[in-house]
C-alpha cells in the first residue's frame, strides 16, 4: 500500500481544517453559528463521559443488527437459491422493505413496538439486510455450470455441494454486500434513532444530537457529528482490509466493489 | 506404470453399446436421431463432427449428465463403471490449489488429504506438475490449468474416459504435448477413451477409430476404423497414411454437415 494513497486524503483534510480554522477566527463568526474545529474538539473531550455511552449504544445497535442482517440475508438468499417459487413470492416484499425510506417506516415501528430499542434494531436490520441477501442471491447464482456437472457426476451430497461449491462461490459475493451493509447499518442506526426522538439513558449519538440542537449547542452537535463520522469510516475501513483477507485466494474473480 | 493406492483393483475397461439413442431438448429441437453404435473395451474412439451436431450431448449422455429421450446405452457393468469426465475449459476451483482440485473427486468419496496424498502427487508426476501443488489455477497456463483438469479425472484411476474437446482452445505446440501424453497414459491404463474433437488432425493421430455425426439432427453418418502404429509420434503425423485418412475423414466430415 503507497503512502500517497493515505497522505492525499490526510492532506485535503488537514487543508480544509486548516481554512475552516482560520476562517472562522478571521471572520469572527461566534461558535453558536459556526465552531472552530479546535472548538469541536474540546467539546468532543469534555462531553466524553456524556457521548461515549451513546456513542456504544448506537455502536451496538448497528453490530446487532448487522449480525443479524447478515445471517438473515445469508438464510433467505439460501432459501431462495433452493426454490425460485418462493423467490418470486417473496422477493418482491424484501425490495419493497428496502425501496421504502425507513424514516417513514420507523415511526410506525415504534407505535407497536414497546421496547425501543427493539423497533431501532429492527428498523437498522431492515436498512441492512437487502445488500446482503442481493449479492449472496446472485453469488449462489454465479456458479460455474461445468463444476455444477463436475459435482453431479461425482454424485457429490448437498452438503459436500454446498461447502465445496455454492459456499466458496458465493463469499467474494457476500463480504461485498456486508461491506455495503456495515455502512448502512450506521446510516440506519442513526435515522431511525431521529425517528424514535428517544430520550434518556439508554439512547444513542442521534439523541444527543436533537437534545443538543433543542439547546442549540452546535459545537456538541459537531462533536456528535464527528464521533458518527469517524465511527463509519472505521467500519469502513474495517470491512475493506478484512474482505481483502479473507479473499486472497479469490482475487480476480468478482470484480472488486 | 505403478498402479495407484486407494483404489480398489483396477475395474476392467468399459465396452458400450448405443442403442438406437435420440435426443429432443424441451423446445423441440432434436439433437440426436437414432444413434447406435458398440465401442469394445479400452478403445480410443474419436466423435467428430459439424458444430452443432449433438456430439457434446451424445457425450453427456454416455456420462449420464443427460438422459436420452429414446434408445438406451448399454455398460458391460454398470457397478463397476468408472467414468471421468474432461470438459473443453479446465473447469477447476479457482479458490482451491492444483492439490485440492486434483482432491476432490476423492474427497467427495470420503478420502482424507492424508491418506489421498500418495494417489495425487503419483498423478502430479505423471502430469508434470509435481511442483505446481500449491499453485491456484489462475497462476498456471492454460496447457498447465488442462494439465491439473486431466489429473482431476486420472486421480479416480477411470475406466471410461469422456473428454469434450479438452485442447480445442490451446495453442498448438501445447496440443500436440497433450495429444501425446494424453495416448501414452491410454496406453498404460487402458482405459476407454470416447473423445469428442472438431479437429479432423486430431481425431486420426489420436484414435484408433472415429465416428462422424452428422448435422442436426446427429445421426450416424460413418464408422471410420484409424489404421495407424500403436505408438503415435511426431513420425506418424509425418505420414502419408495419416495425411491420406485425413484426407478420407474430412471428405466424410463434409458429407456429414451436408447430410
Amino acid at each position: 500500500m503507497s503512502i500517497t494513497r493515505w497522505l492525499s486524503p490526510l492532506l485535503v483534510a488537514l487543508g480544509i481544517l486548516g481554512v475552516w480554522e482560520f476562517g472562522v477566527r478571521a471572520a469572527g463568526i461566534p461558535p453558536f453559528i459556526l465552531p472552530t474545529p479546535s472548538r469541536v474538539l474540546i467539546t468532543l473531550w469534555d462531553n466524553l463521559d456524556n457521548l461515549l455511552p451513546a456513542w456504544w449504544f448506537t455502536v451496538r445497535i448497528t453490530f446487532v443488527a448487522l449480525a443479524l442482517a447478515a445471517l438473515g440475508g445469508v438464510l433467505i438468499a439460501a432459501t431462495f437459491a433452493l426454490s425460485k417459487t418462493l423467490e418470486r413470492a417473496l422477493l418482491p416484499y424484501a425490495i419493497v422493505l428496502q425501496v421504502t425510506p425507513i424514516v417513514a417506516i420507523a415511526p410506525l415501528l415504534l407505535i407497536y413496538i414497546d421496547s425501543t430499542t427493539t423497533a431501532l434494531l429492527i428498523c437498522t436490520w431492515i436498512v441492512a439486510f437487502f445488500p446482503i441477501l442481493a449479492n449472496t442471491l446472485a453469488g449462489l447464482r454465479a456458479v460455474d455450470p461445468n463444476l455444477r456437472e463436475l459435482f453431479q457426476l461425482y454424485a457429490a451430497t448437498p452438503l459436500q455441494r454446498l461447502r465445496w461449491l455454492l459456499a466458496p462461490t458465493a463469499l467474494p459475493y457476500f463480504v461485498a454486500g456486508l461491506k455495503i451493509s456495515g455502512g448502512l447499518a450506521l446510516i440506519g442506526a442513526v435515522v431511525a434513532e431521529f425517528a424514535a426522538g428517544a430520550a434518556g439513558r439508554e439512547t444513542g449519538l442521534a439523541s444527543r444530537i436533537l437534545e443538543a440542537s433543542f439547546r442549540t449547542e452546535i459545537p456538541k452537535m459537531y462533536a456528535a457529528l464527528v464521533l458518527i463520522s469517524l465511527t463509519g469510516i472505521a467500519i469502513y475501513l474495517t470491512f475493506g482490509f478484512l474482505a481483502e483477507r479473507l479473499l486472497v485466494r479469490w482475487q480476480g474473480e468478482v470484480a472488486r466493489s | 506404470m505403478p498402479a495407484l493406492p486407494l483404489q480398489p483393483a483396477a475395474a476392467a475397461a468399459q465396452s458400450l453399446r448405443s442403442a438406437a439413442i435420440g435426443k429432443c431438448f424441451d423446445n423441440g429441437v432434436e439433437a440426436l436421431r437414432a444413434v447406435s453404435f458398440d465401442i469394445a473395451a479400452a478403445e480410443f474412439v474419436g466423435l467428430v463432427g459439424p458444430s452443432g451436431c449433438g456430439k457434446s450431448t451424445l457425450l453427456r449422455i454416455v456420462a449420464g449428465l443427460a438422459a436420452p429421450s429414446s434408445g438406451a446405452l448399454e455398460i458391460t457393468d454398470r457397478a463397476q463403471l468408472r467414468p471421468a469426465f474432461v470438459f473443453q475449459e479446465p473447469t477447476l476451483l479457482p479458490w482451491a490449489s492444483v492439490f485440492d482440485n486434483v482432491w476432490l473427486p476423492l474427497r467427495v468419496r470420503g478420502i482424507s488429504r492424508a491418506e489421498a496424498r500418495p494417489a495425487i502427487e503419483a498423478v502430479l508426476a505423471r502430469v508434470g506438475l509435481a511442483q505446481f501443488e500449491r499453485a491456484l489455477p489462475r497462476e498456471l497456463s492454460g496447457g498447465m490449468k488442462m494439465r491439473v483438469s486431466l489429473a482431476r479425472a486420472l486421480v479416480t484411476e477411470p475406466n471410461l474416459l469422456l473428454l469434450d474437446e479438452p485442447f480445442a482452445a490451446l495453442d498448438e505446440l501445447t496440443r500436440f504435448r497433450l495429444n501425446d501424453d494424453l495416448r501414452g497414459w491410454w496406453s498404460a491404463q487402458q482405459f476407454t477413451t470416447l473423445f469428442v474433437t472438431h479437429s479432423v488432425f486430431e481425431a486420426v493421430y489420436l484414435c484408433n477409430r472415429v465416428l462422424v455425426i452428422s448435422a442436426r439432427p446427429g445421426r450416424l453418418h460413418a464408422d471410420v476404423p484409424i489404421e495407424g502404429p500403436h505408438e503415435r509420434t511426431r513420425i506418424w503425423r509425418g505420414s502419408p497414411q495419416y495425411a491420406e485418412q485425413c484426407g478420407r475423414l474430412s471428405a466424410l466430415l463434409e458429407q456429414a454437415a451436408e447430410a
